[in-house]
């Protein structure tokens, strides 16, 4: 028994007859925080969601704690304690934001529901302003962090993020990352993290992956793929943050 | 004076049977978007469920009272009516899911073909009569209330108001809302999605039930072609409501059941079906999302 958390390996997904990952090999370790990098369309939310079986890989294995979740139904590997913020946020439109909030926690069924929401809206003070508001009505950037708390809420081993900065502003980019890293070394959350916003992500992760239409073509650890020329060249040069 | 609102009490009556109906259409369209043209026949099962149960008891244990006797019809004919849809909804609908749009709606005018072929094999093709059980009227200045015609908006409003609770305050309700907004993203937050779709054909089911138990003492009589007719004016009622919309439903069951029993007052009773049906079509033509309903349109 390693302490590797997730475990990705020689991973193909389809959508119909297009392959969108091409045998993706990733680890995540207990208590890391690694990113995945790439262009848009390169795969990494089909990664995401393969992860969480919706849809499931036709190929390869996905471990999580020791135990192959390739097969599981989504519902159940939900219950294994991944939670996800995916792609779109996936806001639960004419539910309030204190139910949409109330639904990341109906995995415990909400017993530790009034500590957890109170900790959520620390983090995001926003939310509880907004928190009798239909979620469809709130802007993109409320929405993403609705879908942080909500993710959160159920007290995840691994929390899965795809593109957590997208449509927020620059100064709450950097209070979700930071947010992110303290749950990462006070609680030892484990977080795997799809990011556009290259350079913000290296700086605060352990590892880091690069991905090029559905295949890992590079692996390091932040520091190092900052300092990549090619990661510049390819992804931070002109995104400057 | 008088007469009108005879007419209103007896269209709340039979607008109530039609509410308990059109929830279920309108639920099960909600969370699979699929419209279950086998409901109506689940109503007709739901009221021989109780005519045999009242069979069946009445030999038995003769000189049970009333209030006993129809509670146990009651709850056999959910019972049964609930094991029916369920069954219906995991053999028939559930494979299809992901399959075009029509398949399901196709398996559905099937299963009602069948539920109804069923009915009328196995119980025979005649009119079934029951005794009256409840008979007593009340004349409340001049205008005649029966007893049944309050025990059936009475137990319609219990009804509502624990499906009302249910589903916007319950966890379970919640699942089912969630499923029915995104249900990709309910998945991804534990929700059993089958599993609330099966409780939903459930609990649609076993609404059903009691209307039917309803519409057989209110008429009492029953016959394996019941299913269609009421279950096409509380399908009317849904889509006038709002399809997808339960305030919707419960108002549109109660305008057609008013619509009809007035338009049978005051008109000619023969045109009453056509007089509901147009009214439907000139609501759908101004309002296509039906009174309550939400026009297709959310902010991303």
């Amino acid at each position: 028994m390693s302490d590797t958390l997730l475990s990705v390996q020689s991973v193909e997904t389809y959508y119909g007859n297009i392959r969108a990952l091409a045998g993706v090999n990733i680890d995540v370790k207990k208590g890391e925080i690694v990113s995945l990098i790439g262009a848009n369309g390169a795969g990494k939310s089909t990664l995401m969601m393969t992860i969480c079986g919706s849809p499931q890989a036709r190929a390869g294995t996905v471990t999580f704690d020791g135990e192959d979740i390739t097969r599981l139904p989504t519902h159940l590997i939900a219950r294994r304690r991944i939670a996800q913020s995916p792609e779109g946020r996936r806001i639960f439109p004419r539910m309030t934001v204190y139910e949409n909030l109330q639904m990341g926690a109906s995995l415990d069924n909400l017993k530790y529901f009034n500590e957890d929401v109170e900790k959520i809206y620390t983090l995001f003070p926003r939310l509880k302003e907004r928190q009798a508001q239909r979620g469809g009505t709130l802007s993109g950037g409320e929405q993403q962090m609705l879908s942080i708390g909500r993710a959160l809420m159920a007290r995840p081993k691994l929390l899965l993020l795809d593109e957590p900065s997208l449509g927020l502003a620059p100064l709450i980019v950097t209070q979700i990352f930071d947010a992110i890293k303290a749950l990462n070394q006070e609680q030892g959350l484990t977080v795997f993290l799809v990011e556009q916003n290259a350079f913000a992500a290296l700086k605060r992760s352990n590892r880091a992956y690069v991905m090029v239409n559905g295949q890992v073509t590079m692996s390091g650890s932040g520091k190092e793929l900052l300092a990549n020329p090619e990661v510049r060249a390819a992804y931070l040069e002109g995104g400057r943050h | 004076m008088e007469y009108f609102i005879q007419q209103l009490v007896n269209g709340l009556t039979l607008g109530s049977i039609y509410s308990l109906i059109a929830i279920g259409y309108t639920m099960v369209y909600g969370i699979i978007g699929m419209i279950n043209f086998a409901h109506g026949d689940i109503f007709m099962l739901g009221g021989f469920a109780a005519l045999i149960t009242f069979l069946m008891l009445t030999s038995v244990f003769v000189g049970l009272p009333v209030v006993i006797l129809v509670l146990i019809m009651i709850a056999a004919a959910m019972l049964t009516a609930s094991l029916w849809n369920w069954t219906i909804e995991k053999v028939a609908y559930r494979p299809l899911r992901g399959s075009f749009r029509l398949a399901p709606l196709i398996t559905a005018i099937g299963m009602s073909i069948a539920i109804s072929n069923f009915i009328q094999v196995t119980q025979g093709p005649r009119n079934k009569p029951i005794p009256p059980l409840v008979s007593s009227v009340y004349n409340i200045f001049g205008i005649a209330i029966s007893l049944k015609q309050l025990i059936i908006m009475l137990l319609t409003v219990i009804l509502l108001a624990t499906f009302w609770y249910i589903v916007n305050k319950t966890s379970l309700g919640r699942a089912q809302r969630a499923t029915e907004q995104d249900r990709k993203m309910a998945a991804l937050l534990g929700i059993d999605v089958d599993r609330t779709i099966s409780v939903t054909f459930i609990m649609g089911a076993g609404l059903a039930a009691v209307a039917g138990t309803m519409y057989l003492m209110y008429y009492g009589v029953t016959v394996f072609t019941d299913g269609f007719i009421p279950g096409v004016k509380a399908f009317t009622a849904a889509v006038l409501g709002g399809i997808g919309s339960l305030p919707g439903a419960v108002l549109g069951g109660l305008l057609i059941g008013l619509i009809e029993s007035l338009w049978s007052a005051y008109f000619t009773i023969d045109y009453k079906d056509v007089a509901t049906f147009s009214i439907l079509a000139i609501v759908l033509i101004f309002k296509p999302s039906g009174i309550l309903g939400r026009p297709e349109v959310e902010k991303v």
